[in-house]
């Protein structure tokens, strides 16, 4: 190989930094988890983590388990996936799911078909405490919404799963402080730094699987609010709704309740990258029903453990 | 992102911070920076001009461009920047991570959280709060002072912006004075040549598009002076640098069982093959192996490189099994400027916590990534960021304020001065009760007593 310097390349530098950061939580924290959703953003968080622990061509071990909290309110498509990852690389998967936060009466709901989105803080809170976990990492990236944009790479949060936003550590050079007294908890973001595009970009260059819904494909959908909400059996048709077959992609994959397709005839990651370059909605403005209710409903839900 | 459309792969990176006093219009600049470059799109529009901020007073387009940054609801009841909001947008010269810095005193702790993550700074200075009528100008506290820390962090780039030139009509005269006072203070703080732009932040004047009103000023807009700085590393005034940030271990059957050393290159460049000394101890040993995340995989290949630089996170393999701990430096056996082993230093703080520092009490120093116990001995001298001048009068540390103090450790650790390597000369406070992150260090001398 030849010698090179990383400036000359925006995701070598991304990639070295985040595998830097997953090996910091690694090395700092005694009990530490790595959610995944199925969704892009954890499926390059999960590819950087396998890399921050390969030696060629020996079987990579990853040193903690993967948390998917589980709203049940899934597209199969990524439910397939996620099981995939485990069967083909032998990681551990925990699950914690929505469900049973339900059934303990710990969430919730004002009717069975609202969003479980922000119950899953709940849950989260619930399965960290079970398992003992002192620091989790995930796949948010600040280039997402606003309040994700204040966020610190390592963010810490009080024996209540809080975020306060007034009083976060400073954080300086690569000297990242994982350090906790016990019921407190670090939410680390090793992918802060990139953005949507370097995220397909770095699809593309690794060539990546992706669960085939963030490809084009056919899919009833009705028009609301300049969004395209699915029909499904948790987003049914009202009466009046008009629904029509469209080609459409998931930009964003979360939660059937709250997570909307876009217009798209791309069909592979270089597809994407082109689309992604030129469109003029940003990733949540085009795909999220919850986000915009309030200015600041990120940032509350922070605040009460959402990651 | 428009701009962004060329997907190039082979751009560079480059962050930036955006520091100066509280109203100076920080925010306001990375909303023009970002909108001017269209990295701003119809939703974030949208959304804007249906938000209210207590600040507004300009009618520019009907968008106040600081709420693309202050998203925070407190900031905008209050109408101010209370932490950094990171920002990222691309040109296709260049991409670029922005930390937005507040620019209140109480919040200084967070401008030196995107101070210390940044290769440049802008430091915004408000022309109509200037006090022009002193000989020279008189500066505000606020500017001084993030001048002062841009300096202690060792920023490589400094511009300073003078924005609001549209209330003095773009007045040449109004920017050669102010020009004089930041001459003088970069002179007091040892800050080399200043770079200065007359900007109108509100009105986009020389941030993206270049003025009519300066027909005077002959240099770059800011963006063009931003896409137009020399990245290359910085000529390196150490050698090899590699911290071992954790120490993997297989151990399985007898033929399989292996170390590797994990960790990211802080300085120089390490071969296959390559003899390496362990610090502590001194102890030598051979690279066998080297595993490089954006080579292993790519290629096909998974026999590892044969080299790695400065800013990649490798794997190492050696080619015997010796004593090596998180905290361990790798460096070149045949360094002839190796770090010393300290056991007391000489450092800059920046004092981070709202509770000052004590002469009593034991921290935990984190450098690099080795942790070992910290006693403040004595306060050497405390900045007076009035007139930037050492006090005489010493006295512990509170919180924003900045000082030499030397230190002594528990174990002495691996050691360069942050002017000829960041990585290797900086650490961080820690308090060992609340877990607090309570200081920035620089370190200025070492000593093995």
């Amino acid at each position: 190989m030849q010698e090179k310097t990383l400036l000359d390349d925006h995701l070598d530098w991304l990639e070295a930094e985040s595998i830097y950061i997953i090996r910091e939580v690694v090395a700092q924290c005694a009990n530490p988890a790595m959610l995944f959703s199925g969704g892009k953003d954890s499926i390059v968080m999960f590819h950087l983590a396998r890399k921050a622990f390969q030696f060629g061509d020996r079987p990579v071990k990853l040193p903690f388990p993967i948390l998917h909290i589980d709203t049940g309110h899934n597209y199969p498509e990524v439910i397939q996936y996620r099981d995939d990852v485990v069967k083909k690389t032998g990681v551990k998967l925990i699950v914690g799911h929505v469900e049973d936060s339900i059934k303990k009466g710990t969430v919730r709901l004002r009717k069975e078909t609202d969003s479980r989105n922000a119950a899953q803080a709940v849950t989260l809170l619930e399965t960290i405490a079970e398992f003992e976990f002192d620091a989790l990492m995930g796949g948010a990236r600040r280039d997402e919404e606003k309040a994700r944009a204040k966020e610190r790479i390592f963010s810490f949060r009080d024996d209540f799963g809080q975020w306060d936003p007034k009083a976060q550590r400073p954080e300086l050079w690569n000297l990242y402080n994982a350090r906790i007294a016990k019921g407190e908890n670090m939410r680390v973001f090793p992918i802060s730094n990139w953005t949507e595009l370097d995220i397909w970009q770095y699809i593309a260059r690794e060539n990546l699987d992706l669960p085939s819904i963030y490809y084009t494909h056919q899919r009833e959908v009705v028009r609301k609010n300049s969004l395209l909400v699915p029909v499904t059996d948790i987003t049914p048709k009202a009466p009046g709704d008009v629904s029509e077959i469209l080609d459409v992609r998931f930009r964003t994959v979360g939660d059937i309740s709250c997570t909307c397709p876009v217009l798209s005839t791309a069909a592979n990651p270089l597809d994407i990258i082109a689309e992604t370059a030129i469109t003029e909605i940003t990733e949540r403005g085009a795909t999220r029903m919850d986000d915009q209710t309030n200015e600041a409903s990120m940032e509350r839900r922070k605040k009460e453990g959402y990651f | 992102m428009t701009q962004a459309n060329h997907a190039a792969e082979h751009q560079n990176v480059v962050r930036f911070i955006t520091a100066g006093s509280v109203d100076d219009g920080k925010s306001t600049l990375i909303g023009r920076l970002l909108y001017d470059t269209k990295s701003i799109l119809v939703d974030q529009l949208e959304s804007l001009s249906k938000t209210k901020h207590a600040r507004v007073t300009s009618s520019d387009a009907g968008v106040d461009l600081a709420l693309l940054t202050d998203g925070l609801e407190a900031e905008r009841e209050q109408g101010i920047t209370i932490d950094v909001a990171y920002r990222y947008f691309s040109t296709p010269k260049r991409k670029f991570i922005v930390a937005d810095a507040p620019g209140h005193e109480q919040y200084t702790r967070n401008l030196v959280t995107g101070a210390s993550q940044s290769d440049v700074a802008i430091i915004l200075v408000d022309a109509s709060r200037v006090d022009l009528k002193t000989s020279p100008a008189t500066l505000l506290a606020q500017t001084k002072r993030h001048a002062a820390i841009v300096h202690l962090l060792g920023l490589r780039h400094v511009v300073f912006a003078v924005n609001k030139m549209d209330l003095f009509n773009f007045d040449e005269q109004v920017f050669n004075t102010i020009t004089q006072a930041i001459e003088d203070l970069c002179q007091k703080i040892g800050l080399p040549q200043p770079t200065l732009i007359p900007i109108s932040a509100l009105l986009g004047a020389n941030v993206v598009n270049t003025s009519s009103n300066t027909p005077w000023y002959k240099g770059p807009t800011l963006l063009a002076w931003l896409e137009g700085l020399d990245t290359s590393p910085a000529s390196e005034k150490t050698g090899f640098r590699f911290p071992v940030q954790y120490v993997a271990r297989q151990d399985g059957s007898a033929s399989d069982d292996f170390r590797g050393y994990l960790g990211q290159v802080e300085a120089g460049s390490i071969r296959k093959g390559q003899k390496i000394k362990i610090l502590p101890g001194n102890t030598e040993a051979t690279v066998a192996e080297i595993y490089l995340g954006n080579g292993s995989t790519r290629d096909g290949s998974n026999n590892g490189v044969d080299s790695a630089t400065t800013g990649d996170a490798i794997a190492i393999r050696l080619n015997e099994d010796l004593d090596i701990s998180r905290g361990c430096l790798f460096i070149s056996a045949d360094d002839i400027t190796p770090p010393s082993l300290s056991k007391a230093i000489s450092a800059d703080l920046c004092w981070l916590d709202s509770e000052p520092l004590s002469m009593n009490r034991k921290y935990a120093l984190r450098h690099t990534t080795n942790t070992v116990g910290a006693k403040v001995k004595a306060i050497e001298e405390v900045l007076d960021v009035q007139t930037l001048s050492h006090a005489s009068e010493t006295h512990p540390l509170n919180t924003n304020e900045i000082g030499r103090v030397s230190l002594i450790l528990q174990k002495p650790i691996a050691a360069d001065l942050f002017d000829e390597s960041q990585a290797t000369g900086a650490f961080i406070l820690i308090d060992e009760v609340s877990n607090h992150t309570v200081a920035a260090g620089m370190i200025r001398q070492t000593s093995s007593q």
